[in-house]
């Protein structure tokens, strides 16, 4: 799920950049709160864990195919929203940085939507009310399953949005989301059981070590009752939303590539808006506003000069980086 | 090799190149860093259609690529996790906007094909730019450059920690996936029934070696600060190398250089 640089705009990379911050300096504030040093080298060494356990593959059961841990849901059962928020951003940097997964410029949209999600959704809404009264059996997979669903939900949608709103695909709205959240679903499934699996065994090996267990104060409770019950609200909306969408036009998911193809058009009213007030942000705020000449954008670039200048121009570059590495090997031999 | 042997050499090739001895490698962290960005920010803001533009771009990598000697193979390579991804979305571009844009012959390019061939050369313009910092600075460099710009301690020793510790533990994740097919050949993966045993085990250990290592740290007197060594004297090529090619950046996306470049042939 990780986004690339060249799938985001300017502005929604700096916008997400924004809101992952905010919700980073709060989570450094609750952890420097917590005044524990140990925890630093436990962020450390678990954001090494998810790292590694990502890697490793999961049959599922019945089929060919295999699935990993969820990272945010896990790390947020053990550390805490805070510390594990803070540790899956790290993790991410440094897939970014090593593996190019993701990218720099997309570092805040992949924040947004796998660590928030997972983390802050995860832990706060869901693993602990769930676990107010003690952990079980069935709670833990109940908290994982859901949890990895839901937030893996969130984030699919996300990556729809801020796609849209980038405008850097024609693919209309209804179709994106009718193929991101159903796989989404099947995934989160997966990564939900094997969180559970690992969780479960932690339970019962060390179970002090999971987060937020049996816990609750009585501000606490009522405090986060309301949340609960006003997020839960919200957020059913978003996915049902996007579920019911999905589900409308998955029996014939074809249908529109055909339609299209064949020259039949089709006119999705939600889409146009959407698309419409997208471009009108982004040519309003976006960081460096298209400059135009010789008319509209779609002549910009696109004129037989300049593809001409392109090829001319890369022929060039190219030409000259290979003679002078190779002048510079002879010289070296020499 | 495995997926995880290949992560651990590749996170080692890549700390053996940022350390080796170049000019580049050098330079402050901080302006490589803030450079990168801008590069990345100014290629992803060309229109969709803009094509042409963009091939300008290349300069920037090409040129430090060869000044620094460093190879496009393992920086093209890293595409492959990108590259994926992009083609969905720009794979169906072409289907959508059938527009004709440009007629070069008498073959037409519509302008789906372009903004498809846009995002295909911004993917690979953006990994290349972030191959180029990777590959020139090393990761206490980078988090060196991230307290510069204030970023909270916290967050910088727990990167620092997680860089330390991540081939540690792919070593561990190696040994242990490396054990368990070894007795289950023909698997394509971890049964569940061993799901949650097998990676809880490596989770209680790494919560061990998370206390050992918090002892040994406040053994070496960890007060919370993480010193990053001694830090070297700002030269003047720590300024000039990143605002001139910011500028050079900025000319490639205000005037359209590549097109002119075509007029004077054309």
């Amino acid at each position: 799920m990780h986004m690339a640089d060249a799938l985001v705009a300017p502005v929604v990379a700096g916008t997400m950049y924004a809101a992952s911050a905010g919700a980073a300096g709060y989570s450094i504030y609750k952890v420097r709160q917590e005044d524990n040093q140990k925890k630093i080298p436990v962020m450390g060494v678990m954001g090494a864990f998810v790292f590694a356990a990502q890697m490793i593959n999961f049959t599922i059961p019945g089929t060919g195919s295999s699935g990993h841990l969820c990272g945010g849901m896990m790390l947020s059962a053990l550390l805490g929203p805070w510390g594990g928020f803070l540790t899956m951003i790290g993790v991410l940097l440094i897939q970014c940085l090593f593996f190019a997964d993701g990218g720099l410029l997309a570092l805040g949209c992949n924040v947004w939507n796998m660590a928030f999600y997972g983390c802050f959704v995860g832990s706060l809404l869901i693993w602990r009310p769930i676990m107010k009264k003690g952990a079980s059996r069935l709670k833990i997979i109940l908290a994982s399953v859901l949890g990895c669903v839901l937030t893996l939900q969130m984030g699919a949608f996300s990556v729809t949005l801020e796609t849209m709103l980038s405008g850097v695909t024609e693919l209309p709205f209804k179709t994106f989301v009718a193929a991101m959240q159903p796989i989404h679903l099947a995934i989160g499934l997966v990564e939900g059981l094997i969180t559970a699996a690992v969780l479960l065994f932690v339970n019962e090996a060390r179970p002090e070590l999971l987060w937020g267990v049996g816990e609750a104060s009585k501000k606490e409770g009522k405090l986060s009752f309301g949340w609960t019950i006003g997020i839960l609200g919200v957020l059913a909306l978003l996915i049902g939303g996007g579920l019911s969408l999905a589900a409308s036009s998955l029996p014939d998911g074809l249908e529109w590539a055909i339609a299209r193809v064949t020259g039949l058009e089709e006119l999705e009213t939600a889409e146009a808006v959407i698309y419409a007030g997208a471009e009108k942000v982004q040519s309003t705020t976006s960081f460096l506003p298209d400059y135009a000449f010789k008319g509209s954008e779609s002549a910009v670039g696109t004129t037989v000069s300049g593809i001409v200048g392109a090829l001319i121009v890369v022929a060039v570059m190219v030409g000259s980086a290979f003679l002078f590495r190779y002048f510079r090997h002879k010289k070296k031999q020499s | 090799m495995s997926k995880i042997g290949q992560a651990i050499s590749e996170i080692q090739t890549l700390e053996n190149i940022s350390r080796e001895d170049r000019w580049v490698n050098r330079l402050h962290p901080l302006g490589k860093l803030v450079l990168t960005v801008f590069y990345i920010t100014v290629t992803v803001s060309f229109p969709k259609y803009e094509l042409a533009g963009l091939a300008g771009m290349l300069l920037y990598p090409l040129a430090v690529f060869t000044v620094a000697d460093l190879s496009f193979g393992d920086a093209l390579r890293r595409l492959r996790v990108v590259l994926p991804l992009v083609m969905i979305m720009g794979i169906l571009n072409p289907f959508f906007d059938r527009e004709i844009l440009l007629t070069i012959g008498r073959v037409p390019i519509s302008g789906g094909v372009i903004s498809m061939l846009t995002l295909m050369v911004k993917a690979v313009l953006t990994v290349l730019a972030g191959y180029l910092l990777i590959a020139t600075t090393p990761m206490d460099e980078i988090c060196r450059a991230m307290r510069v710009i204030h970023i909270p301690k916290i967050f910088v020793i727990v990167v620092l920690l997680i860089y330390r510790y991540v081939t540690v533990f792919l070593s561990e994740a190696r040994r242990i996936t490396q054990a368990y097919e070894l007795r289950a050949p023909k698997q394509r993966g971890v049964h569940y029934k061993v799901w949650g045993s097998l990676l809880g085990q490596m989770l209680l250990r790494s919560m061990d070696r998370a206390n050992d290592i918090y002892e040994s740290m406040q053994l070496r007197g960890f007060d919370g600060n993480f010193r990053l060594g001694k830090k070297a004297a700002l030269r003047p090529a720590d300024f000039l190398w990143p605002v001139l090619w910011a500028l050079v950046i900025l000319a490639l996306r205000l005037f359209p250089v590549v097109e002119l470049i075509g007029r004077i042939f054309v």
